[in-house]
């Protein structure tokens, strides 16, 4: 029963497995389901497991049920093949047998039929489906799932109208941002050593001695500390204008999280050339050398910018777009320094991969890793920060 | 489809009994209670729930009514409602049953108490205490993403199977009613995949105004409609402002409308002035980006007035 509905959704890259899908089926054979809206909502409620998927299910969804065309030859087959069956009959109730058993089984099928066409014309009605529920025998096969989908029809188009308002786009991984999300992904950020020196673990203590019949037994054990250093190096030049209320946002979720050993930020206007500036006025600044002396390569970096100017921004001595900046190493030079001398570093790239294609971003993607300033681009390159080396 | 029916029909004796005894009624059941307003697809995912013996897991931003849900599915089907509040520290154990090793040996050494029976010191924990009930209840799990990562697959046999062995006394508890289980999450954590699986999933979207509206009513029977479409219209208008950190929720309004009941202000002044923002916006930062925007825009108004 709708197989191919599961194969759509697999197709829109929403995650659902087998065991969802059948239990799926179990709602519909046990009649859960008797209208569109129902469907539309109860498999969701089965069969997504995050507002993430929301969209893509709708996606689904409207693909799915908007292909399916007014006489529906799969449920049609299916309607006959449950009526054939005697054992269904066992399932009705006494009156519903009796209407079952007044009309035979080819007049069944036309009258099936000319509801059907019926509801095509009517297409905008759409509430005769559900109203006559009660007294229609097509309404009451709502214990075989063929039930739903003809009881329900008339109903379909608004579950499909749902489908199609799309809410649930901002809820996409790859679109939205906030904070809060922004440090739950960043809490990712972690490894977790056992540090310091070993102390008396009371309660494991009280566990093991009253385990022991009384006998003193004393556990040891140091306490686990978070040993990541974050650095973020942050592209405050005019082409990431756009994308500051989002770059603020990683900056505010980094800044309040408090799990990392030592956090700490600079600025740089379009690529990194000798300084680096810790605040945005571009006062207080440190060059890149002396930068690179003080900061322990354990260090994970972030860089993020937009890493798209002219290529003589990149790859020219005195190329930055600052006259008085007089850059006596390339920019391309500084990043390939910041490159070797940090274990662990990635790009951010606010703008969007489809994007990409310029080649100060080729050139830049050749020395750090870059992802996607997304919910989904900020886990990857997390990923990449934790991976030993 | 054919191979589903197959395997429906003859892996058990269960479930066609099941399906035979089950009328509409037997699901379909949960329709809101009356200070309660829940949309349909939240009911229907509350229902399918309660038909296929599943988990329901609740995510939604904070202030819909996440934890409100357990309570009126409680109240609406008459159940007795058990909560296991979930803080970092619980362990999935400590659900089921705690063996208080420490008061035993406490009474072995002082005590002078018989402690070769060990059972006096199992204490069931909230989910032990919900199988072992004597009715159905509603079990309501509250942010299951507080705990450590590897809960909630520490309880997947317990709800799957929804039984539990205890090796200190040799013996195993099996539900006599499966309890209604409903599970809040804040997505602080990513749930297993597997624990997921198991779930029937409902995300509570922000109320739109319509529903909202019924929400208010309910809780405010009386209230004038020009006052609450004014609040409204107000409302949804500041969360349509970006640059929040906190988002007010349905919580926050409504003690902002019982604030504007109470001080008895006249809808006209709601939109023009937004009183009492310290009940809408909790956040210091928010308050002084708002006041910041907000005294800008009325000093504007004011020069242009003049003219």
């Amino acid at each position: 029963m709708f197989t191919n509905f599961f194969y759509t959704l697999k197709d829109r890259k929403v995650p659902v497995s087998i065991t969802e899908w059948m239990t799926l089926m179990d709602a519909l054979s046990k009649g859960c389901i008797t209208t569109m809206n129902e469907f539309y909502c109860m498999a969701r409620a089965i069969l997504v497991k995050s507002e993430a998927h929301y969209d893509q299910y709708d996606l689904a969804f409207q693909e799915y049920f908007r292909g399916l065309g007014s006489p529906l030859p799969e449920i049609y087959e299916q309607l006959l093949e449950w009526l054939k069956d005697p054992f269904n009959r066992l399932l009705l109730t006494p009156e519903e047998r009796a209407l079952l058993n007044s009309m035979s089984l080819e007049e069944l099928m036309k009258e099936f039929e000319k509801r059907l066409k019926e509801q095509t014309e009517q297409h905008d009605g759409g509430s005769r489906w559900i109203g006559r529920g009660g007294t229609s025998p097509f309404g009451h096969s709502g214990q075989h799932p063929s039930g739903i989908r003809v009881g329900g029809s008339g109903g379909s188009r608004s579950a499909i109208k749902i489908a199609e308002d799309r809410r649930f786009r901002n809820y996409r991984h790859d679109l939205t941002l906030d904070v809060r999300q922004l440090k739950v992904a960043l809490t990712q950020l972690r490894q977790l050593n056992r540090v310091g020196p070993e102390e008396l673990d009371l309660k494991n203590t009280i566990d093991a001695t009253c385990k022991n019949a009384g006998e003193l037994e004393f556990v040891w054990g140091k306490s686990r500390k978070n040993a990541v250093k974050l650095l973020l190096l942050m592209d405050v030049g005019g082409s990431m204008e756009p994308f500051a209320q989002l770059c603020s946002l990683l900056f505010s979720a980094a800044h309040s999280s408090s799990h990392f050993k030592d956090f700490k930020y600079y600025y740089f206007h379009n690529c990194v050339y000798d300084v680096l500036d810790k605040d945005t006025d571009r006062r207080d600044r440190v060059s890149v050398d002396q930068f690179i002396r003080t900061m322990e390569p354990d260090h994970k970096v972030i860089l993020v910018g937009d890493a798209c100017m002219a290529t003589s921004e990149l790859i020219d001595s005195l190329g930055s777009i600052y006259y008085y900046e007089r850059n006596h190493k390339p920019g391309l030079y500084r990043l390939k320094q910041i490159a070797e001398h940090f274990s662990h570093c990635v790009w951010l790239n606010p703008e969007a991969e489809s994007y990409w294609n310029h080649p100060t971003i080729a050139a830049i993607r050749r020395i750090f890793p870059m992802y996607e300033l997304t919910l989904d681009g900020l886990s990857q390159a997390i990923k990449k920060l934790t991976v030993k080396r | 489809m054919k191979g589903v029916e197959s395997t429906f029909f003859s892996n058990s004796k269960y479930n066609r009994r099941n399906i035979l005894i089950m009328n509409n009624d037997d699901f379909d059941r949960f329709k809101g209670s009356q200070d309660y307003v829940a949309s349909e697809a939240l009911r229907n995912a509350v229902n399918v729930s309660i038909a296929l013996a599943k988990p329901l897991l609740v995510r939604g931003e904070p202030g819909t009514g996440k934890t409100l849900l357990a309570h009126s599915i409680a109240k609406g089907l008459g159940k007795k409602l058990i909560i296991w509040n979930i803080k970092s520290t619980t362990k999935a154990q400590e659900g089921l049953y705690v063996y208080d090793t420490v008061q035993r040996l406490n009474d072995s050494r002082f005590g002078g108490k018989e402690v070769s029976d060990i059972r006096q010191y199992i204490k069931l924990g909230k989910l032990g205490q919900s199988f072992t009930s004597k009715e159905q209840l509603v079990l309501l799990i509250d942010e299951i993403d507080k705990a450590d990562l590897e809960f909630p697959n520490d309880l997947l046999n317990e709800l799957d199977e929804m039984s539990f062995y205890i090796p200190e006394t040799n013996e195993t508890f099996k539900a006599i009613h499966r309890p209604i289980v409903i599970i809040t999450s804040n997505a602080e954590k990513e749930l297993p995949d597997a624990f997921l699986r198991r779930c029937v999933f409902h995300y509570i979207e922000f109320p739109d105004p319509e529903l909202m509206e019924e929400i208010v009513h309910v809780h405010f029977p009386n209230l004038k409609d020009d006052l609450l479409k004014e609040a409204l219209r107000t409302f949804y208008s500041l969360r349509e402002i970006d640059q929040f950190r906190k988002k007010p929720s349905t919580s926050e309004l409504i003690d902002w409308v019982q604030v504007l009941v109470a001080s008895s202000t006249s809808p006209e002044i709601i939109s023009k002035e937004i009183p009492f923002t310290s009940t809408l916006i909790k956040k210091e930062a928010d308050h002084s980006f708002f006041s910041n925007l907000y005294m800008r825009r009325k000093q504007a108004s004011r020069v242009s007035g003049y003219d």
